[in-house]
């Protein structure tokens, strides 16, 4: 059952890994690299979240088309760029410039992770203390409740919401 | 210890304002105010992109200046689209409400681009040639139908995705064409 079920899944990994190939020569194999880096960091502008060269839609191939025609003609990196912002957008990007609209975007992730190690922090400076300051031991009265309580009878009822040392022990 | 406490249902304080936050988005998708799809058009407020293409009719050469001067609609339209078929009678309509529209046929066969306005009626003061798909690059299409507004200079003044209905016609588009239509007797007086 998992075999199948595994074999399945490879399928549809390949079907899709095969799904935006176009064939294409080009001349060095710097091209070549600079065509499949911009596939994977360009998004397709009719998806929400696939990269161009991903996406079997027919505006990403169309784009692919025009990438391979820019990088023959020798544009740079920042004029394929420039070319693809111009007519879709910054959406395009995976990586966007750092402006008003995309501050939140790549803040975010800092933010999280300062306020997730803040968090971690005090939680081990918190454990390290209670660690280091053990509870007193019980005073004669509470070891009395405390015997009473073992051994039962109607202590239960009346004083058992009364925190037995008085504070959080956790 | 109270405040422990608090801490502990932080986690829940959080999935349920994610939980409105979808439920708000979910609402306002159905009402049709939020559009997770929609892309504002990289061209707005710029000029139309320059081209040189044929009109679909004649074969003769149309550039991007022979759409200057009028307030008009820009519709990237093609046959293989099942969306323009729901558009095309309004487009009728709107033409013969005296409403100017140049046609872009976006990577289709001229032939059949033909043939189907003469069968369904050509609401188009003009129609391109745009077989290869390089204007609609250049407008930034992501697929058709999509409706260009373009003021009397040739600026692009707003993009819409997907068929036009008179709903979307009282929306989006009656305020801005009589907007443009006085800017564009302004400038002429």
């Amino acid at each position: 059952m998992s075999r199948l079920l595994l074999s399945a899944l490879l399928g549809l990994a390949a079907s899709l890994a095969t799904a935006a190939i176009d064939p294409h020569q080009f001349e060095t194999v710097e091209q070549q690299e600079r065509y499949q880096r911009f596939t994977a960091e360009l998004r397709c502008p009719k998806c929400q979240n696939q990269n161009l060269a991903g996406s079997d839609a027919e505006i990403a191939a169309d784009l692919r088309r025009e990438l391979r025609r820019l990088i023959d003609e020798g544009y740079s990196d920042q004029q394929i760029i420039d070319f693809m912002v111009a007519r879709y957008g910054e959406f395009v990007l995976y990586r966007p410039p750092l402006d008003r609209n995309t501050v939140l975007l790549w803040a975010a992730p800092v933010a999280f992770g300062v306020v997730g190690f803040a968090a971690l922090g005090t939680l081990l400076i918190r454990r390290r203390r209670s660690a280091a300051d053990p509870e007193p031991p019980l005073d004669a009265a509470e070891a009395e409740r405390v015997r009473r309580l073992l051994e039962g009878g109607d202590e239960l009822s009346s004083a058992s919401r009364q925190p037995v040392n008085g504070g959080d022990s956790r | 210890m109270a405040r422990q406490r608090l801490i502990l249902f932080l986690p829940l304080l959080v999935f349920i304002g994610v939980v409105v936050l979808f439920f708000v988005m979910q609402r306002e998708m159905g009402r049709g105010e939020y559009d997770p799809q929609a892309l504002p058009s990289a061209l707005l407020n710029k000029p139309l992109p320059a081209f040189e293409l044929t009109d679909l009719h004649e074969g003769r050469p149309v550039t991007s200046d022979d759409l200057k001067g009028r307030v008009a609609l820009v519709n990237v339209w093609a046959t293989w689209c099942p969306s323009c078929y729901y558009e095309h009678p309004y487009l009728n309509q709107l033409e013969e409400r005296g409403v100017v529209i140049y046609g872009v046929n976006y990577k289709d066969v001229p032939e059949k681009a033909k043939q189907w306005l003469a069968e369904k009626g050509d609401p188009y003061a003009l129609v391109l040639d745009d077989r290869q798909g390089r204007l609609g690059l250049d407008l930034g299409v992501t697929g058709a139908p999509e409706t260009y507004v373009i003021d009397h200079r040739g600026t692009v003044r707003m993009r819409y995705q997907g068929p036009l209905d008179e709903r979307v016609w009282q929306e989006s588009f009656a305020a801005l064409i009589e907007q443009l239509q006085a800017e564009a007797q302004g400038a002429g007086a």
